[in-house]
């Protein structure tokens, strides 16, 4: 079918982008980056925007830097990251910061989907799609980043379970808002594991944990579960379990055999691969393996706080 | 004779390759969607929400009026027409009077995804949005998707002639002996398993370009076949013409595995809506109508029994299986459960065998044959069923497939479900299989190892049925000596173009460079049959070969004519014909007498002016050719698998296939098809499963849904081989194609029961997906 007509527009800047959203407004505009989640709902008439605006040309919206380097202005600081909206899933695993100081991004950016597809999909759609089962959500959620947007009431800095609906509420993303960047902040001990859909390449279940240490005792845990509900969870039963606790395996399992517990299989995701029974069960196996991750880079001591004294 | 391939393969350092795969790999080759034609219209379907309902009616006024849009048909508009539109079916075959599939719904749809109306427009996209523009009223009726419900009292009905909802019921086998075997077995073990519902998935979904000549009442259709002069007789059929009528073309076709060789509306409908309209009509199907309309494949339930004595010898096999044929009977599809009980015995001796088989009619698309077509079923119920016993018995499943293994001596052996295998050293295969795996280390390594998973090793053998009906091969010489071979067979990935213009060569020989082989274009090519089966090699090969032996026959003459001697004083060798050494020829004329004729020297005196005396003009063969019997190819696989029984994941560590498909002419090539085959197998065994759920919903109605594997998913594939030539075709050869889909599924099934087996698991239906598996083992605990 011909998707309803549309006018294309693309932006030069971001601040062309703001204008031509807010001046196309009345036509229900879309914006177009890498174009994965948009261009199948386009052709399957799940959406029919009249007018398009296209971002790809705004490099100050690709990029990874500490911040000072990307369009926003301010320096993020040593701290943190900051990943333009445009940058593709291929820029984030090359990159030795990320590599280094978000490891739960790019973990999960490892084994997100296809080499084809990292090459093109973006971190700012990727997180405004938030696609059930997609894998960034679960490691932006559990970094605690960021998500930066510009828009008609100007600049907005949204944590990542507001702007993901991860508490509940619906995603924070307002009409005729831009993302421009995802802030991450810096912490060693983080992990990803994914349980491959067999047919989608989404998670079944991906769990992505993040550990702050000091000196082999947990002194905070964020631990995010994709895959299992619409859309990404906190697994706080897993969390406390964790914080004030010693960095040790059995701590690490203990904790990871309560993350099925605020889940009712009835409200989890079910089809013919994995009912919402199993993927409730798998959640303890992911967030032991991604606590491990985790674990395992305290213990290298990759410039972190924590360090691998106590571990067994 | 002299190998031809050596010149092909000089400086080759990867190893021989195929004459296909460049135009393939840079996207050169040319399939039915990449031709256009400006004057092309285009067609897309109005299928069915439901499952089952009654079509109260169908309105396609707003449709019509849609710019673009040049005709919205529905089967009013076929009824009225000069063409039956219906597509072929083996009512003959059947226990009941039932309609066959209409190209268009009439009042009532039987599965979901089921043609009710058809569009054509300008474009594809206006063709989609038109078909959005019907509106069709339906009362929806209650469904019954699964063969052994649709066979109970209450169930909803399909057709009126088919009250039980039963196609036809098959006896295969000698019911009396058996039941005599199962009358005081010393034991009986028993299994009851589901064959999954599979569905095709070829990279590149069914597609037609039909066009319709005027003038001389003829169609051309360009489309994604197996089987071209299949497609004519089937087209003929639906269309009410005579073959002669229609051309069929096909083109580069991305994938069979069965479905491209049924008949389906798609390429009737266009074939119907070019006449209507006098205009090329495409239709390319969409992935999503390529899985709703099918034809899909397997889907049996089966119990079947097994009487063996304390020593382990097997005394009777007794099975009865409900096969799930769909809405309709498409073409065979119905009918061939009914001979899937032919490969029973596996590689057994099995005094006494009887199978019952129930087709039965459900609200899911049609079944038909899929890359094995019957003999995975068959093959994977008897491997099954020994692997439990052997269990049973506690016997190793190896021991006891030794035990019961039919002798090389035993060869021709008749089966008593009707298979005459006709070679075969099948225990030789089974040794050679176990000591690639090495098995008896595997097996001395125990289950438990010291990463917490659960190991298994399973292994499985089989036999299969290949090459069988009729088959036209044909060599042309052109004048210049170029020769172009033709077949009935068709290549989508069988590299036939290599294997028959390497066979040519080798009794040419003549380099494969002057060697070109055609198929696909009913009009170039006598008939055919086409290629399904693990056919091609056999049938059009040995056609091939014949008519070049007939043709380098013909050729001595003409050289013989040339060289003034008898034909039997001329030798041949690398292109060029001689006086044969020591009949240096009293009847030669003198010194102006030629000492040798090149071939392309005789291809220009066949064509030239005053052939010689005695002689027909020409030089070209055709042979119509039939194998004296079916060819049994036959192996044994091994898989080693490891199971987490946490999380119930598996891992598939090692994949052993020994196959003996007899002579193997293109070793590439084989080894390809054992592993598509055993990719394809493992897709079955693991992940692949069509999901309807109660209402006829298809729920696996696309890639994102349905779990085709990927080469991730696939273990390294060790191969190995014997070689027992088959003495029914002059190449020896057996077929390979479905080798792979026949033996994994029960291969890799067999290793994870024997994973679980300590548990009290006893048998775990496919697919093996991670949750199945640890539902089998919570369920042991």
């Amino acid at each position: 079918m011909f998707p309803p007509q549309f006018d294309y527009h693309r932006a030069s800047s971001i601040d062309d982008a703001l204008e031509l959203l807010e001046r196309h407004a009345a036509d229900d505009p879309r914006i177009l980056a890498g174009g994965h989640s948009l261009l199948p709902d386009l052709k399957n008439g799940r959406a029919s925007p009249r007018a398009l605006v296209d971002i790809g040309e705004i490099d100050a919206l690709r990029g990874i830097g500490s911040g000072a380097d990307v369009e926003s202005g301010a320096d993020s600081g040593a701290d943190e990251t900051a990943i333009g909206a445009l940058t593709t899933y291929a820029d984030i695993l090359e990159s030795d910061r990320l590599q280094r100081h978000a490891p739960v991004l790019t973990d999960a950016t490892s084994v997100l989907a296809d080499l084809q597809i990292r090459n093109r999909g973006t971190i700012g759609g990727n997180l405004t799609a938030a696609e059930p089962g997609a894998d960034l959500p679960a490691a932006t959620l559990a970094a605690d980043a960021t998500v930066r947007v510009r828009g008609p009431d100007g600049e907005r800095a949204i944590d990542a379970a507001a702007f993901l609906g991860a508490d509940g509420s619906e995603p924070a993303l307002r009409e005729r808002e831009l993302v421009t960047e995802v802030r991450v902040p810096h912490v060693e001990a983080g992990g990803y594991a994914k349980k491959t859909h067999p047919a989608s390449g989404y998670a079944m279940v991906g769990v992505a944990a993040v550990l702050e240490t000091d000196d082999g005792t947990i002194t905070d845990a964020r631990v995010a579960a994709t895959g299992v509900l619409e859309r990404v969870v906190r697994l706080a039963a897993v969390e406390d379990a964790l914080v004030g606790a010693r960095v040790e395996s059995k701590t690490i399992e203990a904790a990871a055999e309560r993350a099925g517990e605020t889940i009712e299989p009835a409200d989890a995701r079910s089809d013919d691969h994995a009912s919402g029974e199993f993927r409730v069960h798998l959640l303890s196996t992911y967030a032991e393996r991604a606590l491990e991750r985790a674990v395992d880079r305290v213990a290298a001591g990759a410039g972190g706080t924590g360090t691998a004294g106590d571990l067994e | 004779m002299t190998d031809r391939r050596a010149d092909e393969d000089a400086g080759e350092t990867a190893g021989p390759t195929r004459r296909e795969d460049e135009a393939l790999l840079t996207g050169r080759a040319e399939y039915t969607d990449d031709l256009s034609d400006p004057n092309a219209t285009h067609l897309a379907f109005v299928r069915s929400e439901y499952g089952h309902a009654e079509i109260g009616g169908i309105d396609t006024t707003a449709a019509a009026g849609i710019e673009g849009v040049l005709g919205v048909y529905t089967w009013d508009d076929i009824a009225v027409s000069e063409s039956p539109g219906v597509l072929p079916t083996s009512t003959g075959s059947l226990d009941c009077e039932v309609p066959a599939h209409p190209v268009l719904a009439r009042d009532r749809v039987r599965y979901q995804g089921q043609p009710i109306a058809a569009v054509v427009a300008e474009d594809r996209y206006r063709a989609r949005d038109a078909v959005d523009a019907v509106s069709v009223e339906y009362d929806p009726l209650e469904a019954v998707v699964d063969s052994v419900a649709a066979t109970a009292e209450d169930a909803p009905t399909l057709f009126d002639g088919a009250p039980d909802n039963v196609a036809a019921t098959t006896d295969q086998g000698d019911r009396e002996a058996t039941e005599e075997a199962f009358a005081d077995p010393e034991n009986v073990v028993d299994v009851e398993l589901e064959n999954n519902r599979l569905i095709s998935s070829a990279l590149e979904p069914r597609a037609a370009l039909a066009e319709y000549d005027a003038a001389e009442d003829r169609f051309t259709v360009t489309m994604t076949s197996q089987s071209p002069h299949g497609h004519r007789r089937k087209l003929a059929h639906t269309l009410g013409l005579s073959e002669r009528q229609i051309r069929v073309i096909s083109p580069s076709v991305g994938g069979g595995f069965g479905h491209k060789g049924h008949h389906h509306p798609g390429e009737a409908m266009a074939a119907w809506c070019a006449r209507d309209l006098e205009r090329p009509v495409k239709w390319t199907a969409t992935r999503s109508a390529n899985y709703l309309e099918g034809a899909h494949g397997r889907d049996h339930r089966t119990t079947a029994e097994l009487a063996i004595d304390d020593d382990g010898t097997i005394r009777g096999l007794r099975v009865e299986t409900h096969a799930n044929v769909g809405g309709y009977g498409l073409d065979g599809g119905a009918s061939m459960p009914g001979w899937y009980g032919g490969l029973l015995s596996s590689q057994y001796r099995i005094p006494a065998i009887h199978c019952e088989t129930h087709a039965i009619f459900t609200n899911t698309a049609p079944v038909h044959s899929y890359r094995g077509a019957g003999r995975p079923e068959a093959i994977y119920v008897t491997e099954r069923l020994v692997d439990v016993a052997a269990r049973e018995l506690g016997v190793d499943p190896v021991e006891l497939r030794r035990r019961n293994v039919i002798e090389p001596d035993q060869f021709p052996y008749e089966t008593p479900v009707g298979a005459s295998y006709d070679s075969g050293d099948y225990e030789r295969g089974l040794e050679e299989a176990l000591e690639l795996a090495d098995y008896d280390d595997l097996r001395a390594r125990g289950r438990e190892r010291e990463d917490g998973r659960l190991r298994g090793v399973g292994v499985a053998c089989y036999t299969e049925s290949t090459g069988g009906g009729f088959e036209s091969g044909v060599v042309r010489v052109h004048r210049d000596g170029g020769v172009t071979v033709s077949a009935g067979t068709h290549s989508h990935g069988q590299g036939h173009g290599t294997t028959y213009a390497h066979l040519v060569a080798d009794v040419l020989e003549i380099p494969t460079d002057d060697i070109d082989v055609m198929e696909g274009d009913s009009d170039s090519i006598p008939t055919g049959t086409g290629t399904f089966g693990s056919r091609s090699t056999i049938t059009g090969g040995s056609a091939v070969v014949e008519s070049a032996e007939a043709v380098l026959a013909k050729a001595r003459r003409f050289a013989a004519a040339r060289l003034e001697v008898e034909p039997d004083e001329v030798a041949y060798a690398n292109g060029e014909f001689s006086v044969r050494d020591g009949d240096e020829g009293g009847s030669r004329s003198g010194d102006d007498t030629a000492d040798t004729v090149s071939f392309a020297d005789v291809a220009g005196m066949a064509y030239g002016w005053g052939v010689p005396e005695d002689m027909d003009p020409g030089l070209e063969e055709t042979t119509f050719y039939e194998p004296d019997g079916t060819a049994y190819t036959f192996g044994t696989h091994v898989a080693v698998v490891a199971i987490d029984p946490e999380t119930g994941e598996l891992e598939l560590e090692r994949y052993v296939a020994v196959d003996d498909c007899g002579e193997r002419l293109e070793p590439t090539i084989v080894e390809g098809q054992v592993h598509g085959g055993v990719a394809q197998g493992i897709g079955q065994a693991v992940s692949e499963r069509a999901s309807y759920d109660g209402d006829g919903t298809l729920l696996t109605n696309s890639l994102d849904s349905y779990a085709v594997p990927r080469a991730s998913h696939l273990p390294e594939i060790e191969t190995g081989q014997t070689v027992t030539p088959s003495p029914r075709n002059p190449l020896g050869v057996k077929g390979i194609g479905e080798a792979g889909t026949i033996a994994a599924p029960p291969t890799v099934v067999n290793a994870v029961v024997d994973a679980l087996a300590h548990l009290g698991v006893r048998h775990v239906d496919m697919p093996l997906t991670d949750e199945t598996i640890w539902r089998a083992i919570r369920d042991s605990r």
